[in-house]
């Protein structure tokens, strides 16, 4: 990769983000800092607790670090006003998260045209994007399935279709796969890789799962909210020292 | 965006439909009854001012006290009438055709094992004339018994049916109160007046025996005036005025202690009487909307709750605090609106029924409609706004992970 080359698309500098005060103090994240360029696909993974979902609510624009920076394409995010990290997840970014959260009895196609209706599309172009985001992650057919209609596995692949509908440069996937059987997890994971380079999209995914991580070519390894690695895909098992680590801790 | 905000307010409405219709109720109920009382309000004014007109511009009721109603309008301070001032006008005043004395009382009548409560009104055949309300069985009053005070009644065509049926009343002796009294006539039925009270429901009696017999004085509660064709109503109202103003030598720097009241007035004072009541009543209905517009604020509250995790997934695709703030505002508004139409419709049917009932004409303003559905939009604005704002300040993080 020429990454070196390129603006990071997403820079963490000494990030910490910190609930609650004195004695109940928890540093979710404690002086995270990394870069990710455009077109990269990076994996999160880290024991329960380590902070990687608040990192991905902080990347998400969901939240605020409570000290040092992050700049989402060169823009200081803390400087920015709720309103404005709307428009940036309207923009740049698209959520995949564990539990699928598509709105209920609204049907496949709604869920999908949901972020182009915050774009200001008119209807018509809308539904005619959904459609085709839903034949890419192949539910073509499935317009008007509710979700309740629909199989872990295909609610998965709608709320992928409604994180690309708005054309984002991210995708921010928390444990996607953490609710699906192996066989349909490694399916979606088939279908982000395609999209990604179909789409030259950016993906950060926290997951659990060695299989799946796998997919992606950067592992950051977190532990008690600090980054303990950050390396290419390693070819040997991925569990093997933090593992110890946690053993011996 | 707004159709598409409206569109979605609809979804979720109708997502809950029987929830949504109980939550409109209030306001369904405010509206309906806004809109019935002012409309028949409004026919009744219109049917009270044309009945009045066509009494006849040529008509003065004449009583004592300075206000023909309302607070100083007490008679038990001014002097009351008699008999000799109704001939006295008679006299006097040339542009008077005639006029005739009026005084009523509540009383029971009784015949056989009939009894209906009715009005008693002492008069003479004078007034008959003036209202050109002609006797058509029996007869009218004789001279004898308009100035003996016998005991003698004419009956209104109501009171007639109430009591006789289909038997014929004239020659019999009916009970009013203790007093027994012959009939002696039947008066033509003239049908409900424009308040919907039945003109038929009296019985007229001379008026010294109402007098002597009933009122146990010798008072004249108001004087019934007609004006002779071609003569100016005015000049004899002032005339009137000057002649009583010197039978009762009220000095010049004093107030008249009686009203001369012309139709005109007796129009304005009857709807005004229309107004407040309407007023009133609408005060009512302003206070079921105002429940009604709770209501919705509770619903919309609950509303909010249970969407959150929406709230979350609508604030992650981008969507700004001001978007979710008007999601939820137009959901109260539409849902209000809502309540607003069917309150209108329902309002509507009830006042034409009303109207039908009352026989006043049915006339719906649609100034008044347009209020109601404005007031209503106005409602949903006021008491979606905080439901509203608490979804648009939800932390999108909590929210996704609600529940
Ligand atoms: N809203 C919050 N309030 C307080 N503590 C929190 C909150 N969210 C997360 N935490 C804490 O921050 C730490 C990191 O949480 P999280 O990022 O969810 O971990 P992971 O996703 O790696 O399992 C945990 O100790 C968690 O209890
Ligand atoms: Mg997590």
């Amino acid at each position: 990769m020429t990454a070196d080359a390129m603006p990071p698309l997403i820079r963490f500098t000494d990030v910490a983000r910190v609930y609650g005060t004195g004695e109940a103090e928890v540093r979710a994240l404690d002086g995270v800092s990394f870069d990710i360029m455009p077109g990269e696909f990076v994996a999160i993974m880290g024991p329960s607790g380590s902070g990687k979902s608040t990192a991905m609510n902080v990347i998400g624009c969901l939240d605020r670090p409570t000290a040092g920076h992050y700049f989402f394409n060169g823009v200081d995010v803390a400087g920015l006003s709720r309103d404005q990290r709307a428009l940036l997840r309207r923009h740049y970014l698209g959520f995949v998260f564990q539990g699928f959260n598509l709105l209920p009895r609204t049907t496949a196609l709604e869920n999908v045209e949901l972020p182009l209706i915050y774009k200001g599309l008119p209807a018509r172009e809308r539904i005619a994007m959904a459609r085709e985001v839903l034949a890419l992650v192949g539910l073509e057919g499935r317009e008007h399935h509710d979700p309740s209609a629909l199989s872990g596995g295909q609610q998965q692949r709608v709320a992928i279709a409604r994180a690309l509908a708005g054309a984002p440069e991210v995708v921010l996937a928390d444990e996607p796969t953490g609710n699906l059987d192996t066989r349909t997890s490694l399916e979606i994971m088939d279908l982000l890789v395609r999209l990604r380079r179909e789409r030259d999209l950016t993906i950060v995914m926290v997951t659990h799962e060695e299989d799946m991580a796998r997919y992606a070519d950067r592992l950051i390894w977190m532990v008690d909210g600090k980054v303990a690695r950050d390396e290419p895909m390693p070819e040997g098992p991925l569990h093997a020292a933090p593992r110890h680590q946690e053993a011996g801790a | 965006m707004i159709w598409e905000t409206v569109r979605l307010a609809v979804k979720a409405i109708f997502r809950n439909a029987l929830r949504s219709f109980l939550t409109v109720l209030g306001i369904v109920i405010g509206v309906a009854a806004v809109i019935a009382m002012v409309t028949v309000g409004q026919g009744s004014s219109k049917q009270v001012t044309a009945d009045v007109e066509s009494l006849g511009a040529n008509v003065l009721m004449i009583r004592p006290g300075r206000r023909a109603m309302g607070p100083g309008s007490s008679s038990a301070q001014a002097r009351p009438f008699d008999l000799k001032d109704v001939d006295h006008i008679i006299e006097a005043v040339p542009e008077v055709e005639t006029a005739a004395p009026l005084g009523g009382r509540s009383l029971t009548a009784v015949y056989g094992n009939e009894n209906y409560a009715t009005q008693v009104q002492g008069t003479d055949n004078r007034y008959f004339h003036a209202t050109d309300w002609p006797v058509v069985m029996g007869r009218p009053f004789t001279a004898s018994e308009e100035r003996s005070g016998r005991p003698v009644c004419i009956l209104g065509e109501t009171v007639r049916t109430e009591l006789f049926g289909y038997s014929d009343p004239v020659g019999e002796t009916i009970r009013l109160g203790t007093l027994s009294c012959d009939v002696v006539g039947v008066l033509e039925a003239k049908g409900a007046s424009s308040f919907g009270t039945d003109q038929d429901d009296v019985v007229m009696m001379p008026m010294r025996a109402f007098q002597r017999r009933i009122a146990g004085n010798t008072n004249v509660a108001t004087i019934f005036v007609s004006v002779r064709d071609g003569a100016s109503t005015d000049d004899a109202k002032l005339e009137i005025e000057y002649l009583l103003r010197d039978m009762r030598r009220i000095g010049p720097e004093e107030e008249d202690d009686f009203n001369v009241m012309d139709m005109k007035q007796l129009a304005s004072m009857l709807t005004g009487i229309n107004d407040v009541l309407t007023g009133l009543l609408s005060a009512v209905a302003a206070v079921s909307l105002l429940v009604g517009g709770i209501g919705i604020m509770n619903i919309m509250l609950v509303s909010v709750t249970e969407r959150t995790r929406e709230i979350g997934i609508r604030l992650a695709v981008g969507a700004q605090a001001r978007q979710v703030l008007m999601q939820f505002l137009v959901e109260a508004v539409v849902l209000s609106l809502l309540g607003g139409v069917l309150g209108i419709a329902l309002g509507l049917a009830l006042a034409a029924v009303g109207a039908n009932m009352l026989s006043v004409p049915f006339t719906p303003d649609p100034l008044v409609v347009l209020m109601a559905f404005g007031f209503s939009a106005v409602v949903g604005v006021v008491f979606g706004f905080f439901p509203a704002r608490r979804a648009a300040r939800l932390d999108p993080i909590e929210a996704l992970r609600h529940q």
